[in-house]
């Protein structure tokens, strides 16, 4: 630990050496990098500051662009900036703005060392110091060196003016009550003729406004003024942005303003200032039409201007203005469309936005078709984002936009096949949510669902699992709708599923379970109409769903005859005869036998149940399909008894479920809720719960296939692809129906949904932009004929589930303090204790800005009443101190005094000035306080 | 309000690293790689913004201009205007031209302390204070003769120094 010799000082290593050992070390870079700072750590302890400087400029550079850690040095960075040498202080500056942070400990240690730089006559020192404390300051420093920036507010060297006034924006915001003693003087910079002051108080303004605008409109005259005079783009640049902000609070000032921006907009040859004219005209002027035309004007010339960067500003500025204008798009569609194909990905992105921002109901399909085609041609990551785009849009606010659900189920049956979709798990979401919520599109949905189930090809394609598990789970839940049940069971047993991640495979094992059910229940119920013997009369009651579906099933078993001529080569049979299902049958034990031993239990347990299953109606329907249709007959019975209890128990229709419906069941007396359970687990540890009870659905065969009807249930519930929770709830809905509010089953309403029509001729799309341009120009006119002739099916909405957060955007900081500091001097205030006081803490002066909101109509109207004699000074022609003077009520009088004994004398005229315009719009009747009259 | 002012090559080497609010530094180099991973992947000739707010959250936008072999970057929030921190990047890259004639990679990294002064003429607090570059100028060379001239008179005493500097 001891210091470094003189020779280590001698020959310490410059940053020059410290860089050029670092580019000689291709591979040890880490290794040299941890070398020099073990001989940092030496020689930042040298008592000669020209190696502790050195050493600590290294470790800035190291910690700048090696990012290693420096905050061992923070305390020789304060011993460097003790030095009287400028260029010490340059390096301990620049090494404290690069590491110090609020919870720095030697923090409280610099308050000096900045102002005694401060009051350097050297402008370099004053501005390294004020560059410190714009980064690092605190409440403490802040506050402890408010007169200090204050001073150099009105200081005479531009360079150091400028930035005082910059560094006014941290002190404000780490201690608002600097407000009160620097404001005026912020205010006077306003009128300071030289561009680079006004430039940074200006900057400063609109970085203020950002936070609470409404506290500023009082300085409008001023901004007003800079906004016609100024000629320095960068000024004009942040007073359009002041106003873009001050102008939705107050329409008159607008109104003002607007004239004004579209001349600079037809007179400025500077793009950045062009573009910011469009800009506030379209997000804050934009119920002014013509101004806005003149704003879309020049976004066209933007829009087909060589340059990529307008173009993309271009397109942005269009979609601000879609939001209110959405003829502004229409007008410019051609090259909006064209932009898809761009080569720059911001100007796709952006203007596939804009094309989202024309969908409509009756455009939707048009869109949706233009863009997928995009999206085909389109490398992957553009094409996930159209899909995307396509996906949220379609689906927002529950699919508010899709009227023809047909169409919309195949389009995503259709984008899942695109070759760079990735976005099986938001297809996935809404195939199911579209079939729980849309009763009419399942028939179609199951078709789309088929499709996907027998392409092998598809099975390989790891992004698609999602929307394979939804297509299998749709198919097994809706097969009633099926116009081949058989070819479906091939497709969901086919080989290729080997290739899905188990759980996926559970579901495939578990509608196939399903599928299978109902092909057997369809085969025997057409026995049993044959032979009349059978009891199709004693259905349990609560199977009234499965009622409603026998038309079906004598619909679809027709059809299926018709689709095995037309896919005769996938399926073996598709009329359900004895031979088929016995096929059918053999090969569920040839699939599933393997899957027995299956590692993962869910597909294990499912591959078991289904087995059993098929043990169980195998043996019965093989001597059935031998011996005669008499000699069977008791035990067909049974079978069919087996059959249709597993059918009954599927054919329940699964809701979605309200989040809120747990709440709405009322607690039933004498059940606490809140009670330990802890010591119950205890007594009955080793009591199996008897899970059969809580699913009896009151059959004679309970006994002997209790388990198997209790586990069936639980997984079809688990296979609604929703949360645990929901199917908990389900379950309970199930149990204590009485409970529910009906709101949940509307779906099970009215079903007199025409047949679908053949779902939207398209005809082909050609690729070349042009077409798509005409194309979608027939889009964008709205049609407001209904196209399809059917009303838009039922969508089954939950109250609360579906309503969206409403984002709460009412900006807090309008009762911050600063806003309140601000207010207090905008608008006058009368009990304000000095400032100076360190004991004034922040809290208590946020209580005082709101005191004052409430209190200052009441000041108004003394304050007009003192200024009713000279209210010709409001065009503040006449500056003089006299008259300024007179206008004050003494109460500002004796704050004035407090608040800048101070300040110097001969600053009062300028402050006064600006004050007094500030207090102008008092007048105006107290709700609408704070724009000055001459501006109407 | 300009959050951020970075310089790297096309390797993706930091060249130099400005950020406004205190980052830690393992933030910075993260924010850092975040960029750099977007601006590889660029081709030439397209715009010159990228979408910031994946990579420094809500309110951010990023220009960049690609000089030979480095990349400048300006990330900065709504209060600016898009192509005006286009044209300051310009200022800063003319500025270096003018200091180190006929700037490059080297001179970047072998002149640690005079680029970030040029960038702190220019850039205050996250305010742009000078946007002129013979200004910029006028104030770097004050300021290295202001150096030099502490440095060489170590002996004089304090007072002296003092007055030298004025």
């Amino acid at each position: 630990m001891s210091g470094p010799s003189l020779m280590d000082s001698l020959f310490q290593r410059s940053l020059e050496d410290l860089i050029k050992g670092l580019r000689q070390q291709l591979i040890g870079e880490q290794a040299f990098i941890s070398k020099s700072l073990e001989e940092i750590r030496k020689e930042i302890k040298s008592t000669d500051l020209s190696t502790k400087s050195t050493a600590l400029l290294k470790l800035s550079y190291l910690s700048n662009l090696h990012f290693q850690d420096m905050s061992f040095a923070a305390f020789p960075a304060l011993e460097v900036l003790s030095s009287p040498r400028f260029s010490h202080k340059k390096i301990a500056y620049h090494a404290i703005s690069l590491s110090f942070h609020d919870s720095t400990p030697v923090l409280l240690l610099i308050t000096n060392h900045l102002r005694k730089d401060l009051n350097s006559t050297n402008e370099f020192e004053v501005s390294l110091s004020l560059q410190c404390l714009s980064r690092i300051a605190n409440v403490d420093l802040a506050r402890d060196l408010t007169p200090e920036v204050f001073a150099l507010l009105s200081s005479n060297k531009l360079y150091v003016r400028k930035r005082a006034v910059a560094v006014v924006l941290r002190v404000f915001e780490k201690y608002p009550d600097s407000v009160r003693v620097c404001f005026k003087r912020l205010v006077e910079n306003l009128e300071n003729s030289d561009p680079q002051v006004l430039s940074a108080v200006v900057g400063v303004f609109s970085e203020l406004a950002c936070k609470d605008a409404r506290s500023y409109l009082p300085l409008a005259p001023e901004f007003y003024k800079i906004l016609v005079d100024s000629k320095n783009n960068w000024i004009s640049i942040k007073v359009l942005k002041i106003f873009s902000k001050l102008a939705p609070l107050e329409p008159r000032l607008a109104k003002r303003v607007v004239e004004p921006i579209c001349d600079l907009m037809r007179d400025t040859g500077a793009k950045s200032l062009l573009f910011e004219c469009i800009r506030t005209v379209v997000t804050s002027l934009s119920e002014y039409e013509s101004a806005v035309r003149l704003a879309v004007g020049k976004v066209r010339e933007f829009l087909e201007d060589e340059d990529p960067n307008l173009k993309y500003l271009g397109l942005q500025a269009l979609r601000i203005v879609a939001e209110k204008h959405l003829w502004a798009v229409s007008e410019n569609k051609e090259v909006v469309i064209k932009s898809l194909s761009d080569a720059d990905p911001n100007i796709k992105v952006e203007s596939l936005r804009l094309v989202m921002a024309m969908v409509s109901e009756h455009n939707v399909s048009e869109i949706s078709r233009v863009l997928v085609n995009y999206a085909i041609k389109s490398d992957p990551v553009f094409c996930n984002e159209i899909l995307g785009s396509i996906l949220s849009t379609c689906s927002r606010n529950l699919y508010e936009i899709i009227v023809d659900f047909d169409w919309y189920v195949s389009l995503l049956g259709e984008m899942s096949r695109i070759p760079h979709c990735q976005m099986g798990d938001e297809i996935e979401n809404q195939l199911i949510d579209i079939g729980l919520r849309v009763k009419d599109v399942r028939p179609e949905l199951v078709r789309v669902a088929r499709d996907l189930l027998i392409d092998p090809a598809l099975l390989g394609n790891s992004f698609l699992h999602g929307v394979l598990s939804a297509a299998a789970w749709a198919s097994g839940e809706y097969v009633e709708f099926s116009r081949n049940p058989l070819e479906l069971m091939e497709a969901l047993l086919q080989p290729r599923t080997s290739l899905l991640p188990p759980p996926i495979r559970a579901i495939y094992i578990q509608s196939a379970f399903k599928v299978l059910v109902f092909c057997l229940h369809t085969c025997f119920m057409r026995g049993k109409s044959i032979a009349p013997s059978a009891s199709l009369d004693n259905l349990p009651a609560g199977v009234s769903a499965s009622a409603s579906y026998e038309s079906f099933d004598d619909f679809s078993v027709e059809n299926g005859a018709d689709a095995a001529v037309v896919h005769g080569q996938t399926c073996a049979s598709a009329p359900i005869t004895k031979e088929s299902i016995v096929n059918i049958l053999n090969l569920v034990e040839f699939a599933l036998g393997p899957l027995l031993g299956s590692h993962d239990v869910e597909v294990q347990e499912r591959a078991r149940n289904l087995l059993g299953f098929v043990d169980l109606t195998k043996p019965e329907i093989l001597t059935s399909s031998i011996h005669g249709k008499r000699d069977s007959e008791g035990k067909r019975v049974e079978t069919s008894k087996i059959i249709k209890l597993m059918h009954d128990a599927f054919s329940k229709e699964l809701g979605p479920v309200s989040l809120s419906a747990q709440g709405k069941v009322s607690l039933p007396d004498g059940l606490v809720l809140k009670e330990n359970l802890g010591d119950l687990e205890m007594v009955c540890g080793d009591i199996e719960p008897p899970s059969s009870n809580s699913f009896s659905f009151g059959s004679p065969f309970e006994e002997e296939k209790d388990g198997l009807s209790f586990s069936n249930l639980q997984i079809k519930e688990d296979n609604e692809q929703s949360n645990e929770s929901t199917s908990l709830l389900a379950a309970h809905r199930k149990r204590h129906g009485l409970y529910y509010l009906s709101s949940g089953k509307s779906e099970m309403i009215s079903n007199d949904y025409p047949p679908a029509n053949d779902h939207m001729s398209q005809g082909d799309i050609n690729d070349n932009a042009d077409d798509l341009v005409k194309l979608t120009a027939e889009s964008l006119i709205p049609k407001r004929k209904p196209k399809h002739g059917k009303p838009r099916p039922v969508v089954v909405k939950l109250d609360e589930v579906d309503e969206k957060p409403v984002a709460m955007k009412q900006p807090e900081s309008r009762d911050d303090s600063l806003s309140g500091a601000v207010r207090d001097v905008l608008f006058g205030s009368e009990d304000i204790p000095p400032t100076s006081s360190q004991s004034n803490l922040s809290n208590s002066s946020k209580r005082k800005g709101k005191e004052k909101q409430h209190t200052y109509p009441h000041i108004e109207s003394k304050e007009s009443a003192a200024g009713d004699g000279n209210s010709s000074s409001r065009r503040r022609k006449d500056r003089s101190q006299g008259k300024e003077r007179r206008r004050r009520s003494p109460r500002k009088n004796d704050e004035e005094r407090k608040d800048a004994d101070q300040k110097e004398k001969k600053k009062s005229s300028g402050r006064h000035k600006s004050r007094q315009r500030a207090e102008e719009p008092l007048k105006v009747p107290a709700q609408t306080p704070v724009i000055p009259d001459f501006l109407l | 309000m300009i959050k951020a002012v970075m310089v790297m090559n096309t390797q993706g080497k930091t060249r130099l690293a400005k950020f406004y609010e205190y980052l830690p530094v393992e933030k910075q180099q993260e924010l850092i790689r975040g960029v750099f991973a977007v601006l590889c992947s660029r081709a030439e000739n397209v715009s010159n913004f990228i979408d910031a707010e994946s990579i420094f959250g809500l309110d951010s936008r990023l220009v960049y201009k690609h000089f030979a072999t480095l990349y400048f970057v300006f990330v900065f929030d709504s209060s600016e205007n898009e192509l005006a921190v286009l044209d300051l990047i310009q200022v800063f890259v003319e500025t270096l031209d003018r200091c180190f004639k006929n700037v490059c990679e080297l001179d970047v990294v072998f002149n640690y302390s005079k680029v970030h002064t040029i960038l702190d003429v220019m850039i205050f607090g996250g305010q742009v204070v000078e946007t002129s570059s013979s200004e910029i100028m006028k104030a770097v060379e004050e300021i290295s003769k202001l150096e030099a001239a502490s440095n060489s008179i170590a002996l004089i005493p304090k007072s002296a120094s003092g007055w030298r500097s004025r």
